[in-house]
């Protein structure tokens, strides 16, 4: 089998006979943004289940247990149900319209990032060049609508968790950056799927991570700021639920409020997936150099290979952003400063400067 | 949302079907995407200029950033729209909410006949602009333009590289110009922002005993 897009494939066999380009166009966003949501709720659903549980089993209980039978099961499905049964409240005091417009615009930005995420080596949304760039600039926007729900509550604790936010990240995406510039000094390419390619040697365990010894400490300080970018314990300092009520979320309630939480665990995966592309390795492993020798290359079988290898290196990643959460405690706001602006961001451009060295003298010698 | 900017929205969204069928009947899906960035852009700056809360004004900026976004994607220069998107949106618009948000949200900053009264002139002058430019211009349209450098490989290249692939002078001097001004930019703001001698010691107390 051929490679290339086989989402597009599948689509260009199912449209009508002869049908223009631009229409295949309008179908491709269609599938792809249905895809996209149907992939989204679906995943914030899972991980919902698994937070409970393995926030229950690291403080020794069991979490949910009842709903659906086996260890609570069907609880997504009935918070779900609750959140949708909700009522809708807005304040009096706020301004309605950005309000509303918030969850759209916090939600919006990450699905367009999204589109960049790889399933599996030939099924795909969009073969980005820019792959990485576009993750990290359209991640940034969800601030926007976060700062714009903290601002239209009108409440106070809406308004510190908003600035807390836009504080932090602005900090975070800093060094989130310029560590992610280590691997990819050594790919040489924004684009994820070549990325992941490059990392196929030694049956599949040539990860970037095994590369230079400066890797290391760039997928610490990556590990550090993705927490911070998805406001993810101990850097909840937004939310800070015993400090700041819900922080900007406090006014927020029903499905509105859902749709936040929808986006924090579809930045979490994201931002998994990123790590897992750049530092462990992308699609490959041992089991998908087995699955791409039985298969052969582009198969069917490879495919799957590379797209469970991927997506448990992601939920792995997710379980370990969950431990991170209920182990930690959290870190005060001039801390989350100190620690962006005077440690993690001279750390990762010496971690740049140690890779490009190091590179520089592996291709003299 | 105020009764006084009913109408305006309800305009807003008469311009949005406009640009979009206009776009639609010219180009089929590209010019719908224009359209849409065109209202975008348009509707983004319409907003800011009417709204009288500055806070919205700076949120309708949102559309703005991202409309001209994607008009360079769909000039081809994919990497100057995500630098537009990281830099503008993530960047500079944070930086001025932060800012304004700081302000109490008055409803009566701005007057509505002097915002149309300067929107009528902006827009007047900019259009007359425009037809003089767009009658006497004598565009060139080569049919064989050169594929657009915008991959992020040929971008890097052409900023860091002493000589271009086919031989013409890189632009290495003037990036390094841009980092140095930048580094001065930072320096410079860390040395006003810095806490000076005087403000360490301990104010004078007023009324004797401390």
């Amino acid at each position: 089998m051929e490679s290339g897009n086989l989402f597009l494939k599948l689509l260009s066999d199912l449209a009508p006979e002869g049908a223009p380009g631009w229409v295949l166009a309008l179908m491709a966003c269609g599938v792809g943004v249905s895809i996209l949501i149907g992939f989204v709720s679906l995943l914030a659903m899972a991980a919902t289940w698994a937070e409970r549980k393995v926030a229950g089993h690291i403080q020794c209980r069991f979490g949910p247990m009842y709903v659906g039978g086996w260890h609570g099961w069907a609880q997504p499905i009935a918070d779900g149900v609750k959140l949708l049964m909700k009522e809708d409240m807005i304040p009096l005091g706020a301004d309605r319209m950005l309000f509303v417009l918030a969850p759209a615009i916090v939600l919006g930005s990450i699905f367009g990032a999204l589109v960049a995420m790889p399933l599996a080596p030939d099924v795909y949304f969009a073969n980005l060049d820019l792959g990485i760039f576009l993750v990290l600039a359209l991640s940034s926007m969800t601030t926007i609508g976060v700062v714009m729900a903290g601002w239209a509550s009108n409440s106070k604790w809406s308004l510190y968790g908003a600035m807390r936010e836009a504080a932090q990240v602005v900090a975070y995406e800093i060094p989130l950056g310029i560590s992610l510039l280590v691997p990819l000094i050594v790919a040489g390419t924004f684009n994820l799927l070549e990325a992941s390619e490059a990392q196929s040697g030694l049956w599949g365990m040539e990860w970037f991570i095994f590369w230079n010894p400066f890797m290391i400490p760039a997928a610490v300080i990556f590990g550090i700021a993705a927490l911070a970018e998805t406001k993810r314990a101990p850097f909840d300092l937004p939310e800070a639920e015993s400090e700041l009520v819900s922080g900007f979320l406090t006014e927020y309630s029903g499905i509105r409020w859902s749709f936040f939480f929808m986006e924090e665990y579809a930045a979490m995966f994201l931002m998994s997936l990123i790590g897992a592309v750049f530092f462990f390795g992308g699609f490959e492993s041992p089991i998908t150099h087995l699955a791409k020798y039985i298969g052969g290359e582009h198969s069917i079988l490879h495919n799957l290979g590379g797209h469970v290898t991927l997506m448990s290196k992601a939920a792995f990643g997710v379980f370990l952003m969950m431990w991170l959460r209920w182990t930690l405690p959290r870190v005060r706001i001039d801390q989350v400063m100190t620690m962006g602006y005077k440690y993690l961001t001279p750390l990762a451009l010496v971690c740049v400067l140690g890779a490009c060295l190091w590179e520089a003298l592996k291709a003299a010698f | 949302m105020e009764n006084t900017s009913r109408p305006f929205y309800a305009a807003l969204v008469v311009l949005a079907l406009v640009l979009l069928g206009w776009g639609m009947q010219a180009a089929h899906a590209e010019g719908l995407a224009f359209g849409l960035f065109a209202f975008l852009t348009i509707g983004g700056g319409l907003v800011c200029i009417w709204e009288r809360s500055v806070v919205r004004s700076a949120f309708s900026l949102l559309a703005t950033f991202s409309g001209v976004a994607g008009f360079y994607v769909l000039l081809g220069a994919d990497f100057i729209a995500v630098a537009q998107i990281l830099i503008y949106v993530g960047g500079i618009l944070a930086l001025l909410l932060f800012g304004v948000m700081l302000t109490p949200p008055d409803m009566n900053e701005r007057k509505l006949t002097r915002v149309l009264s300067g929107l009528g002139i902006v827009g007047a002058g900019t259009f007359w602009v425009a037809m003089k430019v767009g009658g006497s211009a004598n565009w060139v349209v080569d049919p064989n333009l050169a594929e657009i450098a915008s991959r992020p490989k040929q971008i890097g290249v052409g900023f860091l590289a002493m000589n271009l692939p086919d031989g013409e002078p890189g632009y290495v001097v003037a990036f390094e110009l841009a980092a140095i001004l930048l580094t001065v930019a930072l320096v410079a703001s860390v040395y006003i922002a810095r806490r000076k001698k005087s403000d360490l010691e301990e104010p004078a107390l007023e009324g004797g005993n401390a």
